[in-house]
């Protein structure tokens, strides 16, 4: 990827950003003009947290995304096709609902258990270098199995709002969440990028096979145990603040590595910059569609990233059958 | 002064036997075995693969202290699969090859060496099989490494490109890279190799010039062939 391009990326971060502070303009105008201390109070209590989510957590999600494709040499892989996102929703809710520990600490200790829980189990069923349809299949039984555990835990959970309480969590919502929340998840979210970046070497020596990428030294073994623990950490920690938001773990990494020439693994920086701002853009979308009332952000990231997935899977079997 | 490649109890768990192997010096080397003999396994624990046990030294570098970016000029493995995992041109295929201090020249005149640089900007996964073993040949010759280790290198090869690459790898010797390859054609072995490696389950059945060990009766015991007038047949 150019200087240039990462700069234009960055720039359209910038603009996002800026625009999920500052959106709707009206109100907060407003304020400024009547109430100087309320309007600072409701950028930096309502809107700074809303932006700082929707970047670090789509910035972990395209990240994560590249990684796992990379891992698996398989585009289709991702945080929520593998039933990762699916694994700590469940957690979440186990330990929210069954068990009773609500702090935002025990909600991402469960989740990110939860997200350990089904990519190692992804790993056992769908094998190392995974076929398409081998772990396809095996993403859909584990999220086909978490979303019906999750069901069932809240069926059997002591409180009778438990499916009202968590349905709108359940499908991603940046909403009303504080500073502190934002860095609970934003904090180990940006640090689970970051130690990603480091393994792009590695991720892209993957290429030629795990065989020379051993051959040059890397550890296989510890590589794809780092990527599954990183992931898990950083999906665990989003879900348990703001729930499941699918697609951006898929398709940003499909865009970024228009900019790295077909690189898997130098794909991971550009994922994670399109990955904030898909995530920025949905949140904004959610924010400004005149439908008089707000979705939920894993609704508009699903209309959005949807399309692209069945493309793929179209241009995929295209490319076989020619 | 010490030897080209030292390798000191070299072994996989469950599939090879710790054994040695020394290269005093850059010479062309063949290792011919039935399937299952342990040819792969031998270039694998050699190379590093799959946690081997023992200890191999290039020129007197211990290649588990090597960086990756050091182990790409200390040897290159060649694997008998030809794929790239994503969709990549011939030419950052064979990047991949290089520490990545290394610039695009080394690359390039290493497809030339396959006369494959017109194909420098076509993604390899759009290229013939045999094309494509050649851009992954390419990527294993890129760092001029001092040990080549090659798991059949001439298969999906047409019989001209066997030629020039078997010519190649022989003057890759010559330059001072030593080169070790597993090969099925008994022919091209003799006919190249300045020693030859028989193996036959997981052991070292002969080790000597390739005229001394064709002679031997290590070829019909290990093949269950024999050289008749028309050529090989069963023994």
């Amino acid at each position: 990827m150019s200087g240039r391009s990462y700069f234009a990326v960055a720039l359209l971060i910038a603009v996002a950003f800026a625009a999920s502070l500052l959106t709707p303009w009206s109100g907060l105008a407003e304020l400024w003009a009547t109430d100087r201390p309320l309007g600072i109070a409701v950028l930096q209590e309502l809107r700074l947290p809303r932006a700082l989510l929707a970047l670090t957590y789509g910035a972990m999600l395209g990240a994560a995304g590249a990684a796992i494709q990379a891992l698996f040499a398989n585009p289709l892989a991702s945080p929520d096709l593998t039933g990762t996102t699916s694994g700590a929703a469940l957690g979440a809710v186990v330990t929210a609902y069954l068990l009773g520990f609500s702090s935002p600490i025990a909600l991402s200790l469960g989740a990110v258990a939860g997200a350990f829980g089904a990519l190692l189990l992804l790993l056992a069923l769908a094998g190392r270098r995974a076929e398409t349809a081998t772990l396809l299949l095996s993403g859909l039984a584990i999220s086909a199995l978490a979303g019906a555990l999750t069901t069932l835990a809240l069926a059997l959970a002591p409180s009778p709002f438990a499916f009202y309480d968590a349905y709108d969590w359940l499908m991603g919502s940046l909403v009303d969440r504080s500073l502190a929340q934002a860095a609970f998840a934003g904090l180990p979210a940006l640090a689970t990028t970051l130690l990603l970046l480091r393994l792009r070497a590695p991720l892209d020596s993957l290429t030629l096979g795990e065989d020379v990428a051993q051959s040059f030294g890397y550890d296989v073994r510890r590589l794809r145990l780092e990527i599954v623990a990183l992931t898990a950490v950083g999906v665990g920690a989003c879900v348990a603040i703001c729930g499941a938001i699918g697609f951006i773990g898929l398709v940003a990494p499909i865009f970024a590595r228009l900019f790295t020439r077909g690189h898997p693994g130098r794909a991971m920086l550009p994922a994670a910059m399109l990955g904030g701002a898909l995530l920025l853009a949905a949140d904004l979308a959610v924010r400004t569609l005149p439908l008089g009332r707000t979705l939920p952000i894993g609704v508009v990231t699903a209309l959005l990233g949807a399309p692209c997935f069945l493309w793929l899977v179209a241009h995929m079997r295209w490319s076989l059958n020619r | 002064m010490s030897a080209l490649l030292e390798a000191r109890g070299i072994g996989l768990k469950g599939r090879l036997p710790a054994l040695d192997l020394t290269l005093e010096a850059p010479q062309l080397v063949c290792l011919v075995g039935p399937n299952g003999s342990g040819k792969t396994s031998l270039l694998h624990s050699l190379s590093g693969i799959g946690s081997p046990s023992g200890v191999v030294r290039i020129d007197g570098h211990a290649l588990s202290a090597a960086s990756p970016a050091q182990r790409r000029r200390l040897l290159s493995y060649l694997p008998a699969a030809r794929e790239a995992a994503w969709p990549l041109t011939a030419l950052d295929l064979v990047r991949l090859g290089l520490p990545s201090s290394a610039g695009k020249a080394e690359a390039e005149a290493a497809l030339e060496q396959l006369d494959l640089l017109t194909f420098a900007d076509r993604r390899a996964d759009r290229l013939s099989t045999g094309e494509r073993s050649r851009v992954l040949i390419a990527r294993a010759l890129a760092a001029r490494p001092r040990l080549l280790l090659l798991d059949e290198p001439i298969a999906n090869l047409d019989p001209l490109w066997q030629l020039k690459l078997m010519d190649l790898l022989a003057g890759l010797a010559r330059d001072g890279q030593a080169v070790l390859l597993a090969l099925h054609d008994l022919d091209l072995a003799a006919r190249y190799a300045e020693r030859l490696i028989v193996m036959s389950g997981g052991k070292v059945a002969a080790d000597g010039a390739p005229g001394q060990v064709m002679d031997s009766d290590a070829i019909r015991s290990v093949f269950g062939i024999e050289k008749g007038e028309a050529g090989w047949r069963p023994a």
